[in-house]
């Protein structure tokens, strides 16, 4: 008689990242599992896209230290893992932001990623909204030690509805994959090696497929924007509300987000989750083409379900105040019916945000004409 | 002499006093030099005329100013850069940091030919600032990441009309470095050329 059973897989392992134990199923990777747990201990991630197959392993942000392989064999691993890439064991004890080695190896990543970054985040129309400024500002370090000339490249034209700024891109390969997975036939990918890699179409082919416009969502920078809202205003300064609509596209969600200036759709896009990620709907992820994203610019093309929930850290949540309760006006009611005499009309004199100017109805960006 | 206080006029001595300032009232009857009237009136014109002898604290303001302290915030410049050409991107910043919301801009992009007038891809096309609104607080200056706002050395001027405190670009907007050089160096103000060790 022998007491050697074969030991019977784990149905779930138990794995513990910065102090917090939770069970996952296997083949979770350990970015997954800490985002099950959520909050601080869940490492940043630039290039790993839950929706993207094969996405992740390009930017290392997501760098973790184990400090315990498993229960079997219990040895730390003897370099820092990209998180995104490695699955979990059984037993595995993992540290994150209570490991200095991960916080010094990730301000160097956030260092990485920044050299050839121009920085240009007051043009740049993803400042606000953007998972590298995030990262900068979280993890990053305050000067640069470069001293070289940027990496910069030829402007290049690529459709009508998306602006590609060479320069900003972090080469994290998640619009490929966008292009890959969403649409049935890739018409951009990436050019050269290295240093000199770069976004591009093949003999600069216009993107007309119906879902290219989901690579903007995707983009974690301001490489990939929508050109409709190229410059139209700030990210903060808009009125973000969740809007949906009944679309014929095959494989759009129509659930979007709007973006407001007043009555005016200035840009829409993809409903998030609080990963930045798009949102999914009964574990599909809420892809929307291309018609509701830059066609739609009319609030009279949408049914509006209310304000998007913005994390109170963001800057987009300035201004933005949800279940405020304006006290009544009693002026007219007091001055018998009245209306009172105003001083002055603000928008009278005002040059900014005139009636007669549609920004909305703009296929692109404001020019010295418009608002003379 | 009657030393008689207002504020002390409450008889306090059962009362414990909160300050050692007040003084009980002098009830006795004046002496002969206080009835005499006149002695005390020359004390007090002694006083008022012996200030004619002193230096003035007022200035003939407009034709003299005072100077400004070095880290006076007066009323706001747009700037440029050393070509002339428009510094503000219009990214924001300043709107956003501004608590009391006096901000306002449109943003356009900058075509071909018009390289000379902006200095990047991005201009505001609008920049106006409500000086109704305004504080003077300098938040836009701290948070302006080009270098194209500024709080001068100067006053809003007083105006008839409210429509008149709605600053446009071209009321903001520091003169031309090149082509109007004495303009532009009057703007800048003395300030400027305060070097820092």
């Amino acid at each position: 008689m022998s007491d050697e059973t074969k030991p019977v897989p784990a149905a779930t392992f138990k794995v513990t990242i910065d102090n917090i134990t939770i069970d996952v199923a296997p083949g979770t990777t350990v970015l997954n599992a800490a985002r099950q747990i959520g909050g601080d201990v869940t490492p940043p991630a630039m290039c790993y896209y839950s929706k993207l197959q094969g996405s992740g392993g390009k930017c290392r942000t997501c760098l973790v230290e184990v400090a315990a392989g498993s229960t079997a064999d219990p040895r730390p691993m003897p370099k820092l893992v990209a998180s995104c890439r490695t699955t979990v064991m059984d037993g595995m004890v993992v540290k994150n932001i209570t490991s200095d080695k991960v916080k010094d190896a990730r301000a160097g990543v956030v260092e990485f990623l920044l050299l050839n970054h121009p920085l240009d985040c007051p043009v740049c129309d993803q400042a606000g909204e953007c998972h590298l400024q995030d990262l900068g500002y979280n993890h990053g370090k305050e000067g640069t030690r470069y001293e070289f000339k940027r990496r910069t490249f030829e402007k290049e034209d690529i459709g009508p509805y998306i602006q590609l700024h060479m320069t900003r891109c972090i080469l994290c390969y998640r619009c490929t994959y966008v292009a890959d997975q969403l649409t049935n036939k890739r018409s951009h990918g990436i050019l050269d090696r290295g240093e000199h890699a770069e976004i591009s179409t093949y003999i600069s082919k216009a993107i007309d497929n119906d879902f290219s416009g989901n690579m903007i969502d995707v983009c974690p920078v301001g490489a990939l924007t929508d050109k409709t809202f190229r410059f139209k205003n700030r990210v903060w300064f808009t009125k973000p509300m969740d809007a949906h609509r009944n679309c014929e596209t095959p494989g759009c969600c129509g659930k979007t987000t709007l973006w407001l200036r007043g009555e005016e759709v200035f840009r829409v896009t993809a409903r998030k989750d609080e990963w930045g990620e798009v949102q999914s709907y009964d574990g599909k992820p809420g892809w929307i083409c291309n018609t509701c994203r830059f066609d739609k610019k009319k609030t009279t093309d949408w049914i509006v379900d209310g304000l998007t929930s913005i994390n109170r850290h963001s800057v987009i949540s300035q201004g933005k105040y949800p279940g405020l309760v304006m006290p009544k006006e009693t002026i007219t009611e007091v001055m018998g019916g009245r209306a009172p005499r105003l001083l002055m009309n603000i928008h009278d004199e005002s040059e900014v945000n005139k009636p007669n100017v549609h920004l909305s109805e703009l296929n692109g960006p404001a020019d010295s004409t418009v608002f003379d | 002499m009657h030393n008689f206080k207002p504020w002390a006029a409450i008889e306090i001595t059962s009362m414990q006093s909160l300050t050692n300032r007040a003084k009980a009232v002098d009830r006795r009857p004046m002496s002969l030099l206080e009835r005499a009237y006149l002695p005390a009136i020359f004390k007090g014109m002694a006083i008022t005329f012996g200030h004619m002898f002193k230096k003035r604290p007022t200035i003939n303001y407009p034709e003299v100013t005072r100077p400004f302290s070095p880290v006076f915030r007066g009323l706001h410049v747009l700037n440029r850069d050393e070509e002339g050409r428009e510094n503000c991107t219009a990214c924001g910043l300043c709107a956003v940091a501004c608590p009391a919301e006096a901000i306002t801009m449109e943003a356009a992009e900058r075509q071909k030919g018009e390289e000379h007038l902006y200095r990047e891809e991005k201009y505001a096309a609008k920049y106006e600032i409500n000086m109704l609104r305004c504080i003077f607080c300098g938040l836009c200056e701290e948070a302006c990441p080009k270098d194209a706002i500024y709080l001068s050395e100067t006053f809003a001027p007083a105006n008839f009309q409210r429509k008149g405190f709605i600053y446009g670009k071209d009321d903001l907007l520091i003169p031309h470095p090149i082509n109007e050089k004495e303009a532009y160096d009057k703007a800048r103000g003395g300030r400027v050329t305060i070097k820092q060790a």
